[in-house]
């Protein structure tokens, strides 16, 4: 994440970008913070974590079981469910989950179905059988359809995806059958930490007052575009496939610029992403650095 | 020369089981998954991991485990020597070797099949216990990059110079030539993952300089638990529970 030479916003000072009175007075609020947390909810690799005498406890993710005891094998926050005790790390890559809305790049063409890098373990795969055919004719997928894949996505298309199924070794498959996914164009993408991104039941967010819409990729892959034009209606009442969009003019690649930006700065502070947190971003932004004539 | 002075002072005025100040540092790095920088005294090495991902040559990805791959490299001005080649030498391939060695007992590699985890090493200062400080690098990288590890290892360093055994040598007392023994350890399961000596010694001086060595590395793997604690508390104080 590299902030070098963008405008800044005001008071958001940059990890590491070395300290101002701003930064002081940032860093002395977030350490007011870390007493929020009880003491006893991080642990460290090797730690033995606290299962409170109980009888039996399941061993969850980020725990093994050593001499009857538990212990931590990532740095992290301890979570209890029941008997449930896991550790969930602060930062590592993306771990699917069922229904996640994600954005990914098509890598590789192969038979019957598409890879898909999602910043992941292992890779994707988007099988033909589950994108929508061009068109929308709803059909057995032939040979023919097979060779005309790449009329579909090609090697280094972003497209946006839902995960349909996990696989035992971490890869996982996407679906794009809905008019809302599918490849993108005409926008900037982002790419932050993963675990900054909240799952919500709203991925695709449009923010009509900056004239942007943004994609929330839970594997932190973010991509950001003007604003689309409302889905035209087809005779049966159907909305149609999207048709194509006109090219962006000057304000809304400098709201997408910005925006993106307001993307970075939040990845920086390792911030967490959602829609409040960056409509502030985007608002604490110094005006007339990005949009001078 | 005088290692050790009547007082019991060494030359940079360490006592004989002192080992020098360390200090962690992690998200050094932006491009990678996790990184740090491991500092004891002058000795400055920087770690990054990539993964774990897709391995990059398909054909050598373990359909049961992962695949580590380490890189070392030092920076030209790293040591006082002139540097006679670039690329690989036969040290630098070494030194990849053994934190290899470490890194492979130390990742729960059986929790990712088929993946690949790549760690690339980069030396800005050696001024002795060079191969600790990148065990130790690496094994923060490792943790800042939340990957799975059986135990915390932690490295450290012992040697003997007149008739005594010294902890944490540095470039100069390590230059004499004398024992020089490093180790890597598992401080919670207490299991000792690297052993390493380059010279002729007697079983009782051997001895003795590992237990010291032994000794730093439980300090050492205090001290990187603390930064790696308070590391998890900022992150969590900024993102919240999301």
């Amino acid at each position: 994440m590299q902030l070098a030479g963008q405008p800044q916003a005001p008071n958001i000072i940059i990890r590491g970008s070395g300290s101002s009175l701003a930064a002081a007075s940032v860093q002395e609020r977030l350490e007011s913070q870390y007493e929020a947390f009880s003491e006893d909810s991080f642990v460290c690799v090797g730690d033995i974590v606290p299962t409170d005498m109980q009888e039996g406890f399941l061993r969850g993710h980020g725990t093994q079981v050593v001499d009857g005891q538990l212990m931590a094998t990532v740095c992290g926050r301890v979570e209890r469910i029941n008997k449930l005790v896991s550790v969930r790390p602060l930062r590592n890559r993306y771990s699917a989950e069922l229904g996640d809305v994600v954005v990914g790049r098509v890598t590789d063409v192969a038979g019957k179905r598409w890879i898909v890098d999602l910043n992941a373990r292992q890779e994707a795969t988007l099988q033909l059988s589950s994108v929508n055919l061009p068109g929308g004719v709803q059909r057995r997928r032939t040979a023919e359809d097979e060779l005309n894949m790449r009329s579909v996505f090609e090697e280094g298309d972003l497209i946006s995806a839902e995960v349909q199924a996990l696989h035992q070794d971490g890869s996982v498959s996407l679906h794009t059958r809905s008019l809302k996914y599918g490849k993108l164009a005409g926008g900037q993408l982002v790419t932050v930490p993963a675990n900054l991104i909240k799952r919500q039941k709203h991925h695709f967010n449009t923010l009509p007052d900056m004239g942007v819409d943004v994609i929330l990729g839970c594997n932190g892959m973010v991509w950001v575009a003007p604003n689309a034009p409302p889905p035209a209606l087809g005779a049966d009442g159907e909305p149609e496939q999207a048709p194509p969009r006109p090219p962006a003019t000057r304000e809304q690649r400098a709201a997408v610029c910005r925006m993106a930006g307001a993307l970075r700065a939040l990845a920086a502070l390792y911030f967490p992403i959602f829609q409040a947190t960056l409509v502030d971003a985007y608002q604490a932004r110094k005006p007339g650095l990005v949009d001078a004539a | 020369m005088e290692f050790v002075s009547p007082e019991g002072l060494r030359i940079d005025g360490r006592r004989p089981q002192e080992l020098r100040a360390l200090q962690c540092k992690f998200g050094v790095l932006s491009c990678c998954d996790g990184s740090a920088l491991f500092q004891a005294g002058n000795t400055k090495v920087f770690a990054a991991v990539y993964g774990p991902r897709v391995a990059d040559i398909r054909g050598q990805a373990l359909h049961d485990r992962a695949l580590i791959k380490c890189e070392y490299a030092h920076a030209a001005f790293s040591t006082g020597a002139a540097r006679r080649r670039r690329g690989r030498s036969r040290k630098s391939t070494e030194l990849a070797a053994l934190v290899r060695g470490a890194l492979e007992q130390t990742i729960l590699v059986e929790l990712l099949p088929r993946a690949q985890v790549e760690v690339c090493i980069q030396v800005l200062f050696a001024d002795g216990g060079v191969t600790a400080a990148c065990i130790n690098a690496a094994m923060l990288a490792v943790a800042d990059a939340g990957i799975p590890v059986r135990d915390m290892v932690a490295a450290c360093g012992a040697g003997h110079l007149e008739a005594m055994p010294l902890l944490d040598l540095n470039h100069t007392e390590a230059a004499t030539g004398g024992l020089e023994v490093c180790v890597a350890l598992h401080p919670a399961l207490d299991r000792v993952v690297l052993l390493q000596a380059d010279a002729k010694a007697s079983v009782d001086t051997l001895e003795a300089v590992t237990t010291l060595a032994l000794q730093g590395c439980k300090a050492a793997a205090g001290a990187m638990r603390e930064a790696l604690l308070q590391h998890v508390r900022s992150l969590a104080a900024r993102r919240g529970a999301i």
